[in-house]
């Protein structure tokens, strides 16, 4: 994986609560057995006419939004379904990082397995954040991971949290698999003193 | 503390120390021990690239089972006794979940098997779901298996590569939470109306972080079946896992399935399922009480599962909300579902019933829907789909003739899988139809693209396809308790 660098990206607002990872990546397209090409199905259902055509008054088909990297979204991000497409196919459509007050858990972790950041903010910065978008599609963040800050237009800073492994990971672009590799006495230590109940094997 | 010293743990507790590889050191979280991990075709393709990339094997094959239950169809075997799968992308799916399978040694329940079913109904079923362990999936309603006492949560499929190298999962610690339903309820209101209830209550993000243990006289009534409706939408209140503590109930459905402990086995595991109930004197970080007497069947209105009311009362008004962002989304929620502030669900015209999914498919489910429809036939503008939740439940609901009850009734009866509670597999609804569904998510085209859904218990569906609207099952002339 590539190490996250610092980066200014633009921010497009997408100002609704509890976005299901449903919306953010329909189930029908969860057939492929791959992970890249996901990006043309980013919340296919909002985005899209039923033949294809592009919505004309959805955020993410107006032009002015097309470079932007930043989604700034209402409360609960991400809930639902545990599909890790959801990232992929925000990745795959150029998104670096996702703003809002919470995320779901398993979405959260996700994005971090792919160097897609969850940046948590206060009610007050998503709400400035959502009127600077909507005012000025050119609006951009500055987003530097290492001192775990966002820069405003306007120059103010807001921290926010992130799990420090998550972030040690994604400043070395290192995966977290290797790490529980390297623990394999531990592992193999714990199965010893705690006998298998299940043979999984025998059943089919 | 307690007498032996120890501070007082909850069952979450007991079973998170237990299987702690590593403790949190050097800035990275808990290492944890995964003692079953269930695999299925959607979400494992790119954890074996994974694998594959980097030359590594399934560590633990014999702590793995894999099966094929989202997008395989429910259509009927032809004469050779196959399912065909018409979908070329599914079938190619399916085939990459054969192979994965055999190259890793994991050993897997395919399509047409006498074991297949959806991965949350499979593992309780064998006996392999058992109190204490954790247990994995790369699907949100892994929580199901919590209802055995186990600590068991949905991962992403990097995660599920994690565990299948590796067999642990880097954990930050959750919260806690309880869930305490107390006295008992009422006939008609089922398992499935608690949850809803509980979700209506807490709010679609109320447990984000934490892991719900149920407690309360109305959930130690229930039995396996409805503890597992209970602990399976938990991910749907936001909560990472939901947990219900291990009793006789619990020991005696494990009591000879195919997986279960035999003999002096069984009676040192059983020892130590005993163990696992919280300790006196232990706290959680939340608490929620309900009153089990005051609920009543429960329906949602809305497009996500929090969105849920009484199905006595009226739809909320977005009017009536202060903050904005709620009041947007009901706006949202209720021109997609095409309905009115203030207006009552019942009598409310569907076009279709399912009953399924891993929330409500089990053979008490099934059974419950059957005593509804049993002698009556489905209204001529409903189509009902049955869908049961593995082989082994189909083939008991078939020897005990609820299979000929719903054909009677003019409903479908389906092989098993998750059909339309995630429409992926050619069982959708159509644009702007109306559902009651026994699933458990509600979301803007989760069974079909611009399809409307009202979840509900297995009663309230059954009666609503007689009605051919939505029905409050209490009115119907049946012996519900
Ligand atoms: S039945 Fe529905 S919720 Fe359950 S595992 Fe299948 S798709 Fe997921």
């Amino acid at each position: 994986m590539e190490p996250v660098i610092p980066f200014t990206g633009q921010i497009v607002a997408m100002p609704i609560n509890d976005i299901d990872t449903d919306q953010i990546i329909p189930a029908r397209f969860l057939k492929t057995t791959d992970s890249a090409g996901l990006g043309k199905n980013l919340f296919a259902d909002w985005r899209y006419e039923a033949d294809g055509t592009p919505k004309a008054d959805f955020v993410l088909n107006q032009p002015q939004h097309a470079k932007a990297t930043v989604l700034v979204a209402g409360d609960n991000f991400g809930c639902g379904s545990s599909r890790e497409h959801a990232p992929w196919a925000l990745k795959g459509s150029g998104f670096r990082a996702v703003v809002s007050t919470s995320f779901a858990d398993i979405f959260r972790n996700n994005a971090l397995q792919n160097g897609l950041l969850p940046l948590q903010v206060d009610e007050e910065t998503q709400q400035q954040l959502i009127s600077l978008a909507q005012e000025d599609a050119s609006t951009t963040l500055r987003v530097d991971l290492e001192q775990q800050t966002l820069t405003l237009p306007d120059g103010r800073e807001v921290t926010f949290p992130i799990d420090g492994f998550a972030r040690h990971c994604l400043l070395n672009g290192i995966d977290q698999l290797g790490y529980l590799q390297s623990l394999e006495d531990e592992i193999l230590a714990w199965e010893e003193s705690h006998p298998a109940r299940v043979n999984t094997l025998a059943t089919a | 503390m307690s007498a032996n010293g120890r501070r007082p743990r909850t069952l979450f507790e007991k079973v998170w120390d237990k299987h702690v590889v590593r403790a949190p050191s050097n800035g990275a979280p808990t290492v944890l021990y995964i003692d079953l991990h269930l695999v299925h075709e959607v979400t494992s393709p790119q954890a074996f690239t994974t694998l594959r990339e980097r030359g590594l094997k399934v560590r633990r094959p014999e702590r793995t089972l894999a099966t094929m239950d989202h997008s395989t169809p429910t259509t009927p075997r032809n004469e050779l006794g196959i399912i065909p799968v018409p979908d070329a992308m599914a079938a190619a799916q399916l085939d990459v979940m054969r192979r994965n399978c055999e190259d890793f040694g994991i050993p897997l329940y395919e399509l047409g098997n006498d074991k297949q079913g959806i991965v949350h109904v499979i593992g309780p079923e064998q006996g392999l779901t058992q109190p204490g362990m954790t247990i994995v999936c790369g699907d949100s309603h892994t929580s199901t298996h919590g209802a055995f006492g186990a600590l068991a949560f949905g991962i992403g499929t990097s995660e599920v590569g994690h565990v299948l190298a590796t067999q642990t999962l880097l954990q930050d610690r959750p919260g806690s939470m309880a869930v305490r339903v107390e006295g008992r309820l009422q006939p008609g209101v089922t398992a499935k109306d608690i949850i809803l209830a509980v979700i209506a209550e807490i709010g679609i993000g109320g447990g984000t972080g934490h892991v719900i243990e149920y407690t309360g006289e109305a959930i130690r009534s229930l039995g396996m079946e409805g503890r597992m409706t209970v602990c399976n939408m938990s991910i749907e209140g936001g909560a990472r896992a939901g947990m219900v503590a291990p009793d006789d109930t619990t020991i005696d459905y494990i009591s000879g399935r195919p997986c279960a402990p035999q003999g002096e086995e069984w009676d040192q595991a059983v020892a130590n399922w005993r163990q696992l109930p919280g300790d006196e004197g232990a706290t959680w970080d939340r608490e929620v009480v309900l009153d089990a007497a005051e609920l009543t069947p429960m329906i949602t209105y809305g497009t996500n599962p929090g969105m849920g009311m009484r199905i006595t009362e009226r739809v909320p008004d977005p009017d009536s909300l202060g903050d904005p962002a709620a009041k947007l989304a009901l706006d949202k929620a209720l021109t997609y579902m095409g309905l009115q502030p203030g207006q009552s669900l019942l009598g409310k015209a569907v076009d279709v019933v399912f009953v399924g999914s891993c929330t409500n498919s089990r053979i008490s489910d099934l059974r419950e829907a059957a005593r509804i429809v049993r002698g009556r036939k489905v209204a001529d503008s409903v189509r009902m789909m049955v869908v049961p939740g593995s082989q082994p439940v189909k083939r008991q609901a078939e020897a005990e003739g609820l299979d000929e009850v719903f054909r009677a009734a003019g409903a479908e009866w389906r092989e098993a899988g998750c059909s339309m509670c995630i429409a992926m597999n050619g069982d959708q609804l159509q644009p702007g139809q109306y559902a009651v569904s026994t699933s458990n998510r509600n979301f803007e085209g989760r069974q079909g693209k611009g399809g409307r859904s009202f979840l509900a218990s297995p009663l309230t569906a059954a009666a609503s396809a007689i009605h051919g609207a939505i029905t409050d099952v209490r009115t119907l002339q049946t012996e519900l308790a």
